[in-house]
């Protein structure tokens, strides 16, 4: 079987499968890291929405084998990491506004909105409510709210 | 009792307590700290239900008196055993909750009633849902928002008994007396300044025998933890990623299982082509031929093809790599039009002002208010509302993991129904109920859905059959295809009025759909209170249910509402979704009491004010009319709604803004369904007791993107003998791109200790407030839901054989996201 080699949450990895196994199959089932969810698996949902190389991505839509041994894939878990504390900025403004309900979407939801603020900072901007109009993560608890409302608080402490 | 303890109540001010209740519990014998409580007997509502208090002469329409809070409520009284708090060594309190935990926040509730009682703080609570216990009966059962209601006086009690506990063994250890010590954050003090942790004072409280002990309930002034904001218990794990889920459980021999499903609802599986061929695949350990029917043991065919492999990946290649001959249907053949010519058909004809007491067209029992006089000459208005399927689908998909052995099973799973889990495993199984242990997982997400066993009667069988561990998950397409639906249905109102009077003489709904399936656990609830119904006994669950949750909230002088059904409960596999009724029911009347109020000349807000018939409704609109400044000035194609709502012993209303102008109805997100914005929502809510008015809030914002989803987009569209969605870019629930911007929720401050529900509250006048905004914005009242349903499919349809679409490629960049490469759809285009 080939192997695949690559960084996750700063770890260098290793793993037998088949190439076209898609990497959040990889990152669940054999890594055991279960942070990023299952809402599709057609990059539709974006509740596994990672990061790689700092930048947003859906691992149920990649297979294993387009990840190169330089790549640096990022999930919730290793979030806090990429500030150096215990929690990201993003993830402290959830859990002051109380963001999740059940809470299954959040980990892509806060992927998505650091890629979002991190996209319109790049540019210059600040984040408003039409770039979180373009956040194409669902909540079928509904969360929206409070969510844009974190967003908005996480990014200033980014 | 004689010669047997009971606790006294030290430490509690005396003062105007002489009428305070003393409520029973238990000291349970066990190493440290242990009380319990039957559900049943420390449970009496503080205050009388209201069908205690006898029925007035004129009967009022049965919700109003007696609804479904109070049906469960008293079918938990008498049947329930203990449940428990445990005051660790550590000082912690543990309290192992028999309801399910899908997002709601009642572990959270339940922690915050322990530390009210306790004086410890609400973190060193550890609230985790129990596994089943077949002895609590229907105690177990989250649904019918009725958690807080039930559940806030046991807990209570239970936590002031291991405060008494405490209390008694600090004064020993002090030598003092217990009613000189008080509680405070964890510790005893005394009067002379000594204190002493929980923690060390946990195995010196604990009790050598089971034994009855006597308590009372901290007075409600004395409240520092009810009524205030408290973020959920789970939060820091729920963005972390650590918060574990039935798939994320550490079993590494329990492997992915998916299931290939028919193509037709409820179709049977004929013959596997390519057996061994699939077998063979990479990471495929086991396929096998099953049942996917939601009860056990039943028909002999098989309706599904489940596949156990190393990940789900491979689960999904070899589904689709399956050659499968399917056999029919139950409803192959049958579409949106052909189901709605059937539902017309059974409709039942209007009859007021004259209703006679059975209504023998439908065989249904119309409710009738008062009768209605000579009132003169009176014009009628008359609307048929059509309401199209919808999925109560959850982010986290069905899922169980299961391990069958020879003479026992283990089950985890989110299931809203531990003990009927358990039961309809056991008998599956063939096994004693004793052998079967459900362990309840904290779920992303219930509303209904979790009701139903059919995860874990796949798990078990799949176990069984192939005598190894499994972790089941469905895929997102079998969520919209064979999950559970809201059954589509039609409500018909025609309501007559007086110009000369300027009033509303009567106010008659029908309303007819498919059948619901209630049989879970409502079936059997509803028959043992059915004598305590003030109505027929003889009434479908399904009419009872009905009129247990939907009332009409204005004085319309006579009110008749009927109910009847088309189908068995299983034709289709339907269930009740948020919000059961309400959320169909509702929307209609309100529509028609904004054009009463056209007609009539009047405000549509004032209108409904001058016809409310309670005090705390008057009261929740007053506050959205000012607080959401009804009637200011807005541009063209932008316009306000509004509706009032009570159910779940509590009462709110709702003032929605939409904007329907062409440059925000076709604003272009890629993908998206765009289409008229809720731009603001005003809500005034009285719970009465509202426990944690933050998860409250949490509870109604997400009823509220219910609503907005169900007015515009979110259905499911049936052609050919199934559902044509298979993703949420397919069943459009609201998404970031509807979310209203602007929401402000206002929670009425607590009076008394009558307790409301909210889980569902929301649903249905959200959809009502946003539906009126609508049809005032666009100047069309919408009749047919959501309004873009008929506007054909936005989307192409995936793939029936095989059942699961495949796994794209393209998944490097997440924005702009490739399944977004359409233009947005505009549903009121
Ligand atoms: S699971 Fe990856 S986008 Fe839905
Ligand atoms: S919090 Fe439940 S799906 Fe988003």
């Amino acid at each position: 079987m080939p192997k695949h080699t690559f960084k996750v949450n700063g770890r260098q990895v290793t793993v037998d499968i088949e190439d076209d196994t898609r990497l959040l199959w990889v990152l669940r089932d054999v890594l055991g890291i279960t942070g990023p969810k299952y809402g599709c698996g057609i990059n539709v949902c974006k509740a596994c929405t990672s990061h790689i190389n700092g930048k947003a991505f859906n691992p149920c839509s990649v297979p294993v084998s387009k990840i190169g041994p330089d790549d640096e894939i990022t999930t919730i878990e290793g979030l806090p990491a990429t500030v150096g504390k215990d929690l990201h900025p993003m993830q402290e403004a959830w859990i002051d506004r109380d963001v999740p309900q059940c809470g299954y979407c959040q980990p892509g939801q806060i992927m998505a909105a650091v890629d979002k603020v991190r996209e319109v900072k790049h540019k210059g901007g600040t984040i408003t409510d039409e770039d979180i109009d373009e956040i194409r993560n669902m909540c079928a608890c509904g969360t929206y709210f409070r969510i844009r409302e974190a967003i908005k608080q996480g990014a200033e402490g980014m | 009792m004689a010669g047997q303890h009971r606790s006294g109540e030290p430490g509690r001010p005396k003062t105007g307590d002489m009428g305070r209740r003393r409520f029973l519990g238990y000291l349970i014998a066990a190493p440290t700290l242990a009380v319990g409580v039957k559900l049943g007997e420390a449970g009496f509502d503080p205050e009388p239900a209201v069908a205690e208090a006898g029925l007035p002469s004129v009967l009022p329409e049965v919700q109003e008196v007696y609804d479904l809070s109070d049906l469960l409520l008293d079918s938990t009284r008498p049947t329930a055993n203990l449940i428990t708090v445990v005051v660790n060594e550590d000082g912690t309190v543990s309290f192992a909750m028999p309801r399910s935990e899908n997002g709601q926040g009642v572990t959270t509730m339940a922690a915050m009633l322990i530390a009210e009682e306790m004086d410890i703080p609400v973190e060193d609570v550890k609230v985790e849902p129990a596994d089943a216990r077949p002895e609590l009966l229907f105690n177990q059962q989250t649904q019918g928002s009725n958690t807080a209601i039930t559940m806030y006086t046991p807990i209570r009690v239970a936590a002031a008994l291991a405060r008494g506990r405490l209390l008694e063994a600090a004064a020993i250890k002090l030598g003092d007396e217990a009613t000189n010590l008080r509680t405070r954050a964890g510790r005893v003090i005394s009067k002379a300044g000594s204190s002493i942790p929980f923690a060390e004072l946990a195995a010196e409280a604990a009790s050598t025998e089971t034994r009855e002990a006597l308590t009372q309930l901290k007075p409600r002034e004395e409240y520092t933890v009810i009524g205030t904001e408290q973020r959920r218990d789970d939060i820091v794990a729920a963005v972390t990623g650590q918060k574990t889920y039935t798939t994320d459980i550490d079993f590494p021999e329990a492997l992915p299982t998916m299931i290939a499903r028919p193509p037709t609802i409820k179709g049977t599986v004929e013959s596997v082509n390519n057996l061994d061929q699939v077998k063979n695949m990479p990471g495929v350990s086991d396929v096998v031929t099953i049942s996917t029917d939601a009860s056990p043991r039943t028909g002999p065919s098989p309706s599904g093809v489940a596949v156990r492999a190393r990940t789900f990946g491979h689960c999904i290649e070899a589904i689709r790599a399956l050659d499968i001959t399917w056999g029919p249907g139950s409803v192959d053949g049958e579409s949106d039009e052909s189901i709605l010519r059937q539902i017309r058909d059974a409709q039942a004809p209007f009859n007021a002002p004259s209703p006679t007491p059975l209504d023998q067209a439908a065989g249904e029992v119309p409710l009738v208010t008062e009768p209605l006089g000579n009132v003169g000459p009176t014009e009628a208005i008359e609307e048929e509302f059509v309401f199209y399927w919808r999925s109560n689908a959850a982010m986290e998909p069905n899922v169980a993991v299961a391990d069958v052995r020879e003479d026992s099973a283990e089950v985890w799973t989110p299931t809203q129904v531990p003990i009927w889990t358990q039961q309809q495993v056991a008998e599956e199984l063939g096994l004693p109920v004793g052998k079967v242990t459900v362990h309840v997982m904290r779920g992303g997400g219930g509303f209904g859905r979790r009701l139903f066993n059919e995860a874990p009667l796949e798990a078990v069988r799949v176990s069984k059959q192939t005598g190894k561990p499994v972790r089941l998950m469905w895929h997102r397409a079998d969520e919209c295809r064979a999950g559970r639906a809201h059954p589509m249905c039609t409500s018909r109102i025609r309501a007559t009025y007086s110009k000369s009077l300027g009033k509303v003489v009567s106010f008659e709904q029908r309303h007819t759909g498919v059948s619901t399936d209630y049989t879970e656990v409502f079936g059997e609830m509803l028959t043992s209170n059915a004598a305590r119904l003030p109505f027929s006994n003889e009434l479908s669950v399904s009419q009872s249910v009905f009129y247990l949750t939907v009332n009409v909230p204005y004085d319309f002088g006579g009110i008749v509402l009927g109910y009847n059904e088309i189908f068995a409960f299983d034709k289709f596999a339907t269930g009740s979704v948020r919000n059961l009724n309400n959320a169909d029911v509702r929307p209609a009347q309100e529509l028609m009491v904004d054009r009463l109020a056209a007609k009539l000349g009047k405000d549509r807000l004032e209108f409904r004010l001058a016809h409310l018939e309670e005090g705390r409704a008057k009261r929740v609109l007053e506050k959205v009319r000012d607080a959401g400044e009804w009637g200011r000035e807005l541009p063209k194609g932008v316009a306000q709604g509004v509706a009032v709502h009570e159910e779940y012993k509590g009462v709110m209303a709702v003032l929605a803004e939409v904007d329907a102008r062409p440059r925000t109805a076709n604003r272009q997100i890629r993908g998206a369904t765009t289409g008229p914005r809720v731009t603001r929502v005003t809500m005034a809510v009285d719970v009465g007791l509202p426990i944690n008015p933050l998860g409250l809030r949490a509870q109604l914002e997400g009823g509220i993107m219910t609503g907005i989803s169900h007015v515009f987009t979110g259905s499911l569209h049936l052609r050919d003998g199934n559902f044509q969605e298979a993703s949420w870019d397919d069943y459009r629930y609201t998404r970031h791109w509807n979310a209203p911007p602007e929401v402000n929720i206002i929670v009425i401050p607590p009076e008394g200790e009558r307790i409301g529900g909210a889980g569902e509250f929301a649903v249905g006048a959200s959809t009502a407030a946003v539906a009126s905004a609508y049809a005032a914005a666009s100047k069309t009242m919408p009749t047919t839901f959501p309004i873009g349903h008929e506007k054909g499919l936005p989307f192409t349809v995936k793939s029936f054989e095989p059942p699961v679409p495949p796994s794209p490629k393209d998944g490097l960049r997440a924005y702009p996201a490739p399944s977004a490469a359409k233009g947005a759809f505009n549903p009121a285009r």
